[in-house]
């Protein structure tokens, strides 16, 4: 087998407009390599979708060429492409039996009787739907659904799958197993994926990397920890996990170490991460967990609190505490028998490290 | 074990059930009561007078009883004796008294032609009969077909108080006097004639339909609603105007000095010799019926198509099929409901189209129910219209049959 290519889809400098008024994808480079399961996470009307369509050829790129396996498919029509698709609400032929469904795009290459029948068995087995051929799709539950869907768009052996929100519509558990089950696919079949999704926690799961799309644009694209560890902007801070904010002036910047003046005049050093010089208005972002309860040992941030609200979440107790003039401070403490002592008004030491603590764009 | 399940008062299930449904039942009932009574007394009634109607010849049976009853014994095979003469005469007698006796002769009219002059000239030399002579003789003086069996035959044979014979003339057949079934003299012949072309006309015309509002009817499902709207009340438009209204302009489009013509001559594609002819024939029905029937094939298509996400016929591209082949094996199958709900509900209301045939259709492009409302109107042949109109009737039943036992009525969704 030959060496994976790391530009196996690009696209450079892609826009797409549908109005001629805005630009809903904007000048998008993008590379996705060869056996790799990338994820376009974002909200609604950030671009995903969009991309994700001019990529399977439903839409035209307005400015732009996206290239596949080394060819520009601007202009080859989405039945020439041989890019699997699943699709939001699995698009399952309703006239046609799961067999049926499955053979659709084998008939239409004209693959020989005998052939068709093996694929879509080894296919069924794969999605564990062995005995479901001959049901129609409203006989089916959306989860067996789902997996005919997976199921149709893999059983040509395409070399690309895009799949959009596919388990949107699936409940909680289900969506979870098909997670981990879509993910075991990709593994075993090392086919290359493009996965749009608005749910952080699917898309944290699941894929190899992440592009997490904002207001047409690409904001961030890493692995999912980097992602969520370590956010390039305020934006991705806030999108990816949950995150406490406050917002501040640069006073003081050396490397790796900023001090931030907050509103209310307070100075907490955080780790620089997208300001560049003093006297810059900056948000600063701390995940809720990374916050120690009356630290004992020496830390760089060291603030009082006190407790507004207390939410018992099951394995954990979600405390909204009031922090130098912000009321929104989340903190997760762990349900041991230790941090029970918890009472409404009390007040707490707070600390966390500068390394922690991210300045990012305001 | 069935024991019986009692609600915790005590009393039986079932009945405590039934007791606390009933209001609920009652409510339903009245609700739906206007309904069924106006249907009952506007629709079921009337219709199954008319079917009665085809086969009823009680007002006959009642005016001639006695004739009726003494005809019975003759055989037929020669001519008629005293007795039945004579029944006859006292009969007719009363009926010129009570002036009856025109009723009778259109009656016996459509048993055999010339009975209308015969009565009536029989019933002027009434009085100048001798009553202690022979009657036949008497008969046949006044007027010399009194002599032909053939018309004492046709009297005994009117006189029957129900006869199927309305449903032969239907489709061209008549009962000899012998009994023996045959066909008209060819030139006689026109109700079949008008049946195939019923039947013709009503399925060119729902295929023509269907073309037409096969691609209008999907562009009605992707366009945006801004736009679907405006499209739709253009669809609807026709539905807002007169039937008249519509079928008159179509008159002033289609005829030889119409608009269409003098765009044609002026466009230079057509001589002004050779103006078509475009109206009072079949072509003029069919134009002006596709037109007016399009909103009845547009809409269930479109209640059809509006249910197919746009995401089927991407999912087949994407799997490797042409937009043609997505269309054939994934979208027109879809489609069949809506085709044969569009399809049956056309069929079924130009089979039954009147206004129209008649007014563009001229004496070429006229169909049975033309024929119905001529012997309404004109010949009074009321019975032979009622025949007609029953055998419509079962037609349409027919249809509704066959689309049930295809397509199953459950899936019939109209707009």
């Amino acid at each position: 087998m030959s060496e994976k290519k790391s530009d196996f889809v690009k696209f450079e400098q892609v826009d797409k407009s549908y109005d001629g008024k805005e630009l809903v994808v904007k000048g998008l480079d993008l590379d996705i390599a060869e056996g790799e399961f990338l994820t376009l996470l974002g909200p609604s009307g950030s671009g995903k979708t969009t991309t994700l369509m001019m990529l399977a050829g439903f839409e035209t790129p307005t400015n732009g060429e996206i290239y596949f396996d080394g060819n520009p498919i601007n202009n080859i029509p989405p039945h020439k492409r041989g890019i699997g698709m699943v699709f939001q609400n699995y698009a399952l032929f309703p006239h046609l039996s799961v067999f049926e469904n499955l053979a659709f795009p084998l008939k239409v290459r004209k693959i020989d009787k005998v052939e068709i029948e093996e694929r879509i068995n080894k296919t069924l087995k794969m999605v564990s739907l062995t005995g479901f051929e001959n049901r129609m799709p409203a006989q089916l539950s959306g989860g067996q659904q789902q997996r005919v869907a997976v199921a149709r768009a893999l059983v040509f052996d395409p070399k690309l799958v895009l799949m959009d929100e596919p388990l949107g519509a699936l409940d909680k558990n289900l969506r979870e197993s098909m997670q981990y089950e879509l993910k075991h696919i990709h593994e075993t079949l090392g086919v290359t994926v493009v996965y749009v999704t608005h749910d952080q926690g699917e898309a944290l799961t699941m894929s190899n990397r992440i592009a997490v799309f904002n207001d047409g644009k690409v904001q961030q694209l890493s692995g999912p920890n980097e992602l969520y560890e370590t956010p390039v902007n305020s934006f991705v801070a806030s999108f990816i996990g949950e995150n406490n904010t406050f917002t501040g002036t640069v006073k003081e910047l050396a490397s790796g170490s900023a001090k931030i003046e907050t509103n209310t005049g307070e100075i907490i050093i955080a780790n620089p991460i997208a300001v560049s010089s003093a006297g810059e208005k900056s948000r600063i972002s701390l995940r809720p967990e990374r916050v120690d309860i009356n630290p004992t040992e020496q830390i760089e941030n060291r603030f009082e609190a006190e407790i507004k609200e207390i939410i018992y979440h099951g394995d954990h107790t979600r405390v909204r505490v009031n922090l130098l003039g912000n009321d929104e401070f989340i903190l997760k403490v762990p349900n041991a028998s230790s941090n029970s002592k918890l009472h409404l008004g009390d007040k707490l030491n707070l600390g966390w490290s500068s390394q922690d603590c991210r300045a990012l764009d305001y | 074990m069935s024991a019986e399940i009692r609600t915790s008062d005590g009393e039986l299930l079932s009945v405590k059930l039934r007791k606390v449904e009933r209001r609920r039942r009652t409510t339903a009932f009245l609700l739906a009561a206007p309904l069924l009574f106006f249907i009952v007394f506007a629709y079921v009634i009337p219709i199954f007078q008319m079917l009665g109607r085809s086969i009823d010849n009680v007002q006959m049976n009642e005016f001639l009883s006695e004739t009726h009853e003494v005809i019975q014994t003759w055989d037929g095979t020669e001519m008629p004796g005293e007795d039945v003469t004579s029944t006859f005469f006292y009969e007719l007698k009363g009926l010129v008294e009570e002036k009856n006796h025109g009723k009778i002769a259109t009656r016996l009219n459509y048993e055999k032609g010339g009975f209308t002059s015969l009565i009536k000239k029989t019933a002027r030399k009434l009085k100048d009969f001798d009553e202690n002579g022979n009657f036949l003789d008497q008969f046949i003086d006044v007027h010399k077909k009194w002599g032909d069996i053939e018309y004492w035959l046709a009297l005994k044979r009117g006189t029957d108080a129900y006869h199927f014979r309305k449903y032969l003339t239907t489709f061209d057949f008549e009962q000899k006097f012998d009994g023996s079934i045959e066909r008209i003299p060819e030139k006689k012949r026109i109700n079949v004639t008008l049946w195939l072309r019923t039947i013709f006309v009503a399925a060119g015309v729902t295929f023509c339909c269907f073309l037409l509002a096969y691609p209008i009817s999907h562009l009605l499902s992707v366009l945006p609603t801004r736009y679907s709207n405006l499209l739709m009340i253009c669809v609807l438009l026709p539905f807002w105007t007169s039937l008249l209204v519509r079928t008159s302009s179509w008159m002033v489009l289609l005829q030889k000095q119409g608009v269409l013509n003098d765009t044609l001559v002026s466009l230079g594609i057509v001589a002004d010799e050779g103006r078509l002819e475009l109206m009072y024939n079949m072509t003029g029905t069919f134009i002006a019926m596709t037109q007016i029937l399009l909103p009845f094939m547009v809409l269930p298509l479109y209640s059809v198509m509006k249910t197919i996400p746009p995401s089927l016929m991407r999912a087949a591209t994407s799997m490797g099929a042409t937009p043609f082949l997505a269309f054939r094996k994934i979208y027109f199958p879809l489609t069949y409901a809506g085709i044969s709900a569009g399809s049956i509900l056309v069929f079924v209301l130009s089979i039954g189209y009147y206004i129209t045939p008649a007014l563009v259709g001229g004496a070429k492009g006229t169909l049975i129910s033309n024929r119905i409302a001529y012997h309404m109107q004109q010949s009074l042949d009321w019975s032979l219209a009622t025949a007609m109109a029953a055998v419509l009737l079962v037609a349409v039943l027919i249809v509704y049959w066959l689309y049930n036992k295809i397509v199953g009525i459950d899936n019939m969704r109209l707009g």
